[in-house]
């Protein structure tokens, strides 16, 4: 019974892993290739979720809808790159932030303005709604482990494209040196659009697939771009390996260390103080988790030395 | 289309209003200041609140009172700011309109001690409920254990004896989980807090289903209960939920979709309690807004007409008969009987409700009357 339990926690830790990995490959993505902030990937991130939902509700099909946060996150990506973003590769960090905060403000209440204040309705769809059971006898939902799937496809679609391809030779060469690969002809400006909307359409993806299973409401987007900048600190700055490895690592540290404190705590604490020291620091865990990390390797897991 | 038309339509009569209030002469009427969380996450509920207020204000025909809307952006030190600028350049007489139990904290008690009332459409947490009770303090919506209570005693009727209780990890939690302790009689297969705004829910629900539990209780007001009942309905548990109205209301009911169907709740108000009152709110409402009315539209609209009724009896220049007239709550509620308990805090019946379909709207109906007359347990505490 207990080892089912441990073992359902892990699959729960690794599915948030992934999530938060679809999340934060785009913003160091962005990071390692421009030196951007980015902090309006968050917003991009609802932008998914309501276009998904949007379109769901409209067609009946979820599927169209998942195609729709791709293209709708994707192209407000381009948009923002060309129209605002463009604009801040030369400015410093402060600026970068200030502006892109104004950006949050915009599309929260751009959205609030076209879809209203009240919560979205997005469901699993059926085929893929209920549970399965894995082998050892656990019950998982199954949208939770296509969710897992998803993501592994994604992560290694990106290893590829950036180890293999001609625009993946590109990000790997603007990420050493920006200057250069201008002088050596390459059309930075349309490299840079492309990186930031295939970062957009990331997490719009990431939008829709957790929408799906969460409220899809204004908002959504700031809880996780919190987390995804804790990992991309964790993995290294400008790391897509390391933001892979720091999502997984916060997924698991968060979700295990939630169910686990306050049983730790319940040894020697009786059962509603165990049960608030324990969940107070459980959601600590990955802040704790961070400054460790920070400490031992000031770069992040796979980060240049700083 | 035309639902979100008329929506704006019924947004920008309530902006123009504000604005048309703050301008006209503050000769022997009554300032308002309605501090209320009307962005971001959580934005729902106080657009329900600041509606259903507005109608109530709107309805009674007085041009007399004047409305300042702030929006507290769901943080506690914004609503802090907000509250001092009310109080000392806009100089309201009555503030109102906070839904969350930590902003409240960190407001009622400087303004009430500055003289001013307040009168709360929506939180009630036990520390302003019994020791640190105010004068000037009045709930118009229940104390936060309430319609934990009624859950409570819902459970121990329906036969349930190992309950796994849920609430996020702020005072309205802790409020929940202690009221429904209070009242329910089996024992407990666990017990947890969780992050406030906590959207994932995987870890809790495996919890749940390892626990061996009878039935599950949670409170997760807005979105947090969206995503609990869409994971929770797809994980395959099948132990019974039940929960406050809080998770169930018209707001977000269309969000959770077929996952409520059946779900017991507790609430003081319901769309379908019978009296005259309930019916005309209910249809004004829809006729203003477009959309069904919640229960924090419900507690707008009583707080309006609570104030209303105060205002025709006494002027707020005189703060004793004011008040007096206040703690009379001469007005018809929605909710039918209404009465304030020594502490301020209402006294009044909380409904078992069940979610059903009408049409292709998901609402709520009563089953039945889970508490009657309930006050709460921290009155006696209170030395006012």
């Amino acid at each position: 019974m207990q080892a089912t339990l441990i073992a359902e926690q892990i699959l729960n830790g690794i599915q948030f892993g992934v999530m938060l990995f679809l999340m934060s490959a785009g913003l160091t993505l962005v990071f390692g290739v421009m030196g951007l902030i980015n902090l309006a990937h968050g917003s991009l991130y609802m932008i998914g979720a309501f276009a998904c939902a949007a379109v769901a509700t409209a067609t009946g099909s979820f599927w169209l809808g998942l195609a729709a946060s791709l293209a709708a996150a994707a192209a407000a990506g381009a948009v923002v790159e060309i129209a605002v973003i463009r604009r801040l590769y030369g400015r410093d960090h402060l600026d970068q932030v200030l502006a892109t905060f104004a950006l949050i403000l915009v599309f929260s209440e751009g959205v609030r303005w076209l879809f209203g204040a009240f919560p979205l309705y997005l469901d699993v769809p059926a085929s893929l709604s209920g549970a399965v059971t894995l082998p050892g006898g656990i019950r998982y939902p199954l949208y939770r482990l296509v969710i897992i799937a998803v993501g592994i496809v994604i992560a290694a679609g990106l290893f590829l494209l950036i180890s293999r391809t001609r625009l993946g030779m590109q990000i790997r060469a603007g990420e050493s040196d920006r200057e250069m690969i201008a002088a050596l002809g390459v059309d930075i400006g349309r490299l840079y659009t492309s990186v930031f909307a295939l970062g957009a359409a990331m997490a719009g993806l990431a939008g829709a697939l957790v929408g799906t299973i969460q409220s899809v409401e204004v908002g959504m987007g700031e809880p996780v771009l919190i987390l995804a900048f804790v990992v991309i600190v964790i993995g290294g700055i400008g790391s897509i390996r390391g933001a892979l490895l720091g999502a997984v690592l916060v997924g698991v540290t968060d979700t295990v260390g939630r169910f686990l404190l306050p049983v730790a705590f319940g040894v020697f604490l009786d059962p509603s103080s165990a049960n608030a020291v324990g969940s107070a620091l459980a959601s600590m865990l990955i802040y704790i988790l961070m400054a460790l990390v920070l400490f031992f390797r000031p770069g992040g897991l796979f980060g240049k030395a700083a | 289309m035309k639902m979100t038309t008329r929506r704006m339509a019924a947004g920008l009569a309530g902006l123009a209003m504000a604005a048309l209030a703050g301008t006209a002469p503050h000769a022997d009427g009554l300032k308002v200041g309605m501090i209320t969380t009307l962005s971001g996450g959580g934005s729902g509920l106080g657009i329900d609140v600041r509606d259903g207020f507005m109608l109530g204000v709107g309805q009674s025909g007085r041009d007399d009172i004047t409305v300042v809307v702030e929006d507290d952006q769901r943080k506690p030190d914004i609503a802090v700011q907000i509250a001092d600028k009310m109080v000392q350049s806009d100089k309201v007489d009555v503030l109102t309109g906070i839904i969350w139990s930590n902003l409240a904290m960190a407001v009622v008690p400087s303004v009430v001690n500055q003289g001013k009332f307040y009168l709360s459409p929506n939180a009630g947490p036990s520390a302003l409920a019994g020791k640190g009770c105010h004068e000037n303090y009045f709930n118009v919506a229940w104390q936060n254990d309430n319609l934990h209570e009624a859950a409570g005693e819902y459970a121990n009727h329906a036969g349930f004896g190992n309950s796994f209780i849920l609430a996020p990890n702020y005072p309205a939690g802790h409020d929940a989980l202690t009221g429904y302790k209070r009242f329910f009689e089996g024992s407990l297969a666990g017990e947890i807090y969780t992050k406030l705004g906590q959207t994932d829910y995987a870890a809790e629900i495996a919890q749940i289903r390892a626990s061996g539990a009878d039935s599950v209780f949670f409170f997760l007001p807005g979105g947090m209960g969206i995503s609990f009942m869409k994971q929770y309905s797809g994980s395959g548990v099948a132990i019974p939920v039940l929960g406050p109205a809080f998770s169930f209301d018209q707001g977000i009911l269309a969000a959770v979709g077929d996952a409520a169907l059946g779900v017991v709740n507790t609430s003081q108000w319901s769309k379908d309690i019978d009296n005259p009152a309930n019916k005309a709110f209910v249809e004004s409402f829809l006729d203003a807004y477009g959309r069904l009315p919640s229960l924090y539209a419900s507690q707008g609209f009583d707080t309006a007409n609570l104030l209303v009724s105060a205002l025709a009896k006494a002027d707020v220049s005189d703060a004793g008969a004011f008040r007096a007239a206040l703690r009379e709550a001469d007005f018809a509620s929605v909710r039918g009987h209404f009465r304030f308990g020594p502490n301020h805090h209402p006294i009044q019946d909380i409904y078992v409700r069940e979610v059903v379909r009408e049409g292709d709207v998901l609402t709520n109906r009563i089953i039945s009357v889970g508490l009657e007359d309930h006050s709460d347990a921290y009155a006696d505490s209170c030395s006012m």
